[in-house]
């Protein structure tokens, strides 16, 4: 039975070129207070542009109007549970909005003057030694954007110490679980990449492992807990093993929530890993973007980080830009700055015992779910789960229903999707990660759904195969959409109009 | 819920790691703090800074106004809290305005396709010379010093070991891209010839002009912006083969230095080497337009090793404020702002000496005449003004220059002073 969710009215709304009328505003700009310039002859004829053919014309409240009906299309955090593996989907502190958004910081020109800026350099430096502090690194960098663009980082740093060393290396290992990311950022790096194989209980295999270790291995990237949701015991040993033969150890930090306050990667070997900061450090997701993938490093590497870094000069923090060793720039400015400061907000509402306590609440809801759910679907590995839990659609398989199915169908109960298929060494994966936030009534009927799909699949295939029948928009064809992609909206487009036009 | 799991404490979740791993001291960070306390200190950090001055810094990141709908807009908790949109039954609202996005960073830059967004200008530089060198088969990729000091560094960081040379070629003494020696520099082996325009200097370069040299050796053109409001006037570059910019300047808060939203946009026949997420319309199975997330199988998370790039998020919410800016101002009111900038830019650069004659869009290279910039900047920081980046650092040859910008926020009463300021002598 679907208990959290009952049908409602829902707007359509056309695009926004669609609702356009010639001459419409939505914009007040002042009176200008100097002369008026004619663009032809300050930049010349050919330099003027004649028009923005078909950009919208539409009134203010007509904006608001659309982006709010827009909104309600979605699901969203805010709405209910996100069990999205790997994803870390949490609450979204407010307050951290609302201290991003202070004048003097969200206003700063990354080129006013050093001494105007004091206010900025200090939450940069505050964050660096609360992530240090939490991870157990040397030192850390929060210039990369993203994850991806901090295991970029990362591997570029492994690069240039090798290369000080005399050989850069040619391959990184990365195990056959890891995200999609690590292997492509080790090839963005010039590396080729060897995958190693996960032993029978989704954990490195040492033996396998030792096998691949030669001179030739740059590092390892690693993920732990990894993407089975599961702490890779031996961690210490994989770390041995890459060290007795020169190489480094990047760790993938995208399952940091399962692990502060915990145990500390730079205490049990790592060199080198990223945080994102919008999984662990609560920053929002935005649809999308944007994150922010700080990285930790341990002392052999802090040569390495990329330049600028902060020093502090006569009680006042300065820039550093005069580092031989650095890597470089991984992007213009310091990072993304106004998420840093929405995770030191989150850093400091915790607090260290605070941290603590929520790794803890993230593997009990974990482990709960897991518990309720072990009955109906098939734990991929009977191994001790941490912040996530990782099944296999194999039960369900035996009357047709994927991981996809079971998944869509979860949205008619009024939930998000747990990850799908991920990670690639578990056949049909459903990984669900409920995080700390998650309160135990809104657990309790996620774990009611998904028992429910389970009986469902008994008794009516179909009803779950074709899921989901309560959202406004069913299936898309996503196959079509591929093949012949269309990206922007033109005015000749006779697409079939939504509902919205009829 | 322990008595379920069948645990005792929430200690025993996790008892069972190895002791030597297991981290059983206190984290060195303080208690934590109330709701209160937390605004109070950035409250006080944010007084630390350069609250209340009026500022002529531009340089890659510009002081426009932000229109109140764009926070009243991004608030929401459904754009504001979901993940990306992969499930797209319950995403149409990312989905759709980043269709939207998309279509309008092709509206404004005269290209076919564009994708939903990236990290930031800067890191969509080497993004676009990959794509070129993937699309060409060749290697070399030349960039102008007028492009942006910063991203250029952040090209050479990234391409350093993809076997992608980069080499630098001149200016004139107008500003603009120097052609003689992009002649010379250009060969059969140059996947993309890398310009900016406006460029640093705030100079429009001849796009026109430019495509026809560089195609011509079969190479690309990428030209990148990081002053999108110079977009509602100026020319767009559509003879350029890819489009890189920023998109800060539309409602996105300067934040000492991010999070932006980068752009990367293209011809229709280099879609499938786009780099990042793309969004694309499709029917729903009652045959109705929907979007969803497409051409994956350029991405990392398919693709592995062999992706297109390996960036994963995109910008969304910021990439949501810039469509909101823009449905703001639209078709007539993108225009007038650029107008704007325009005339208050040319009104401040009629009271100094400028160092290049290229026509300008609203930021532009002034000489200081005798004193230093650093001089000048200090006095008019004793006026509440931040003055104009200095060039020395990134251009030894301009040490006795200043970058200036203007926008629809700048008083004629603070340029005014500005000008002053170059004018006078030093004080003792």
């Amino acid at each position: 039975m679907i208990k959290k969710v009952s049908r409602h009215i829902v707007q359509n709304e056309p695009l926004l070129f669609e609702l356009s009328s010639p001459g419409k505003v939505g914009y007040q700009l002042p009176e200008l207070d100097v002369p008026e310039v004619s663009a032809e002859k300050v930049l010349g004829a050919e330099h003027v542009r004649d028009d923005i053919e078909d950009f919208p014309e539409v009134s203010e409240f007509e904006v608001l109007r659309h982006f709010s009906r827009l909104s309600t299309w979605n699901y969203a955090i805010d709405l209910g549970l996100y069990p999205l593996g790997s994803c870390t989907m949490k609450y979204n502190p407010r307050v951290n909005e609302l201290v991003a958004r202070t004048e003097g910081l969200a206003w700063a020109h990354p080129y006013q003057p050093e001494e105007l800026s004091q206010g900025c350099m200090e939450v940069i430096a505050a964050l660096e030694q609360a992530l240090a502090e939490i991870t157990g690194m040397d030192a850390v960098t929060l210039q990369p954007a993203a994850g991806a663009h901090g295991e970029f980082t990362g591997i570029l740093m492994i690069r240039a110490l090798l290369e000080t060393r005399g050989n850069p290396r040619k391959k990184i290992l990365v195990p056959d679980s890891a995200h999609g990311t690590n292997p492509a950022t080790a090839t963005a790096i010039g590396y080729s990449v060897e995958n190693i194989k996960s032993n029978d209980r989704g954990m490195v295999d040492l033996a396998v492992l030792e096998r691949a270790v030669t001179e030739d291995v740059a590092g390892l990237m690693i993920t732990n807990p990894n993407t089975v949701g599961v702490f890779e015991e031996n961690i210490r040993k994989i770390c041995g093993i890459l060290h007795d033969k020169g190489a480094l150890v990047y760790m993938d930090g995208a399952n940091m929530n399962a692990l502060v306050g915990v145990a500390r990667p730079g205490d049990f070997g790592i060199d080198v890993m990223h945080l994102n900061l919008h999984k662990t450090f609560s920053t929002p997701h935005g649809g999308g973007g944007p994150g922010s993938g700080a990285v930790a490093v341990a002392k052999v590497l802090t040569p390495f980080l990329p330049s600028p870094r902060l020093k502090r000069v006569n009680d006042r923090w300065s820039w550093n830009y005069d580092l031989p060793q650095s890597i470089g720039r991984v992007r213009a400015f310091y990072g993304n700055y106004g998420v840093l400061v929405r995770a030191l907000a989150y850093i400091m509402a915790h607090g260290g015992n605070g941290l603590r306590q929520a790794t803890l609440d993230a593997l009990l809801n974990a482990n709960y779910l897991r518990k309720l759910l072990e009955p109906h679907y098939e734990i991929a590995y009977k191994a001790p789960s941490m912040h996530e839990c990782v099944f296999s659609d194999d039960r369900q398989a035996k009357k047709g229903i994927r991981t996809g199915d079971i998944a869509k169908r979860l949205i008619d109960y009024g939930f998000h999707p747990y990850t799908v298929s991920f990670p690639l060494i578990v056949r049909g994966a459903l990984m669900i990660e409920p995080t700390e936030t998650e309160p135990k009534r809104e657990l309790d009927l996620f774990a009611d759904a998904m028992i429910s799909i389970a009986k469902e699949i008994e008794e009516n295939p179909e009803l779950v195969r074709n899921a989901p029948h309560s959202t406004r928009t069913p299936r898309v064809d996503e196959v079509t959409a591929a093949r012949k992609p269309i990206v922007r909206w033109k005015p000749e487009s006779k697409a079939s109009l939504s509902p919205a036009a009829d | 819920m322990l008595d379920v799991i069948g645990l005792k404490s929430e200690e025993d979740l996790v008892s069972y790691l190895p002791a030597d791993v297991r981290f059983d001291g206190r984290l060195a960070i303080p208690d934590g703090k109330s709701e209160y306390e937390i605004v109070d200190y950035f409250r006080e950090q944010g007084a630390r800074n350069a609250s209340g001055y009026a500022s002529f810094l531009g340089a890659g990141v510009y002081h426009h106004y932000r229109p109140v709908l764009v926070d009243t807009v991004v608030s929401r908790g459904e754009f504001l809290t979901s993940y990306t949109p992969y499930q797209a039954e319950i995403s149409q609202g990312t989905l759709t305005s980043i269709y939207e996005f998309q279509t309008m960073v092709c509206q404004l830059t005269g290209m076919d396709v564009a994708n939903a967004s990236m990290y930031d200008g800067s890191s969509a530089v080497p993004e676009a010379a990959m794509m070129a060198v993937r699309i060409t088969g060749r290697d070399k990729v030349l960039i102008a010093r007028t492009v942006h000091p910063e991203y250029r560094e952040v090209l050479h960081t990234c391409t350093q070991h993809q076997g992608i040379p980069v080499a630098e070629f001149e200016y004139t003494k107008s500003g603009t891209v120097d052609l003689d020696d992009l002649a010379a520099k250009l060969d059969n082996e140059t996947a993309a010839v890398m310009v900016q325009s406006p460029n640093f200097f705030g100079i429009i370069e001849q796009i026109e002009e430019l495509s026809s040299i560089v195609s011509r050796k079969g190479a690309l053109l990428v030209v990148v912006f990081t002053e999108a409001v110079s977009l509602g006037l100026v020319r767009p570059p559509k003879e350029a083969d890819i489009v890189v910019g920023e998109l800060q300047s539309f409602a996105i808060s300067p934040a000492y230095g991010g999070p932006y939203a980068g752009i990367i946009a293209a011809r229709e026949k280099y879609i499938r080497q786009l780099p990042g997420r793309l969004v694309g319309e499709t029917k729903d199975a009652n045959g109705h337009r929907a979007f969803c997330l497409t051409l994956a199988t350029r991405e990392q998370h398919i693709r592995r090793e062999k992706a297109t790039s390996n960036i994963c998020t995109n910008q969304a919410l910021l990439a949501l404020m810039a469509t909101v800016f823009m449905s703001v101002y639209g078709r007539q009111g993108l225009r007038e702002l650029a107008q704007q900038n325009l005339a208050k830019a040319h009104y401040l650069a009629s009271k100094l000496d400028l160092q290049f004659d290229a026509p300008f869009f609203n930021e532009f290279v002034a000489r200081t005449n005798g004193k230093t910039p650093e001089q000048i900047n200090r006095e008019l920081l004793d006026e509440k003004i931040v003055g104009g980046l200095p060039l020395g650092r990134y251009y030894p040859e301009l040490e006795n220059c200043v970058l200036l910008c203007a926008t629809e926020m700048s008083r004629r009463q603070d340029m005014d002073r500005v000008a002053e300021a170059f004018a006078k002598e030093t004080r003792a």
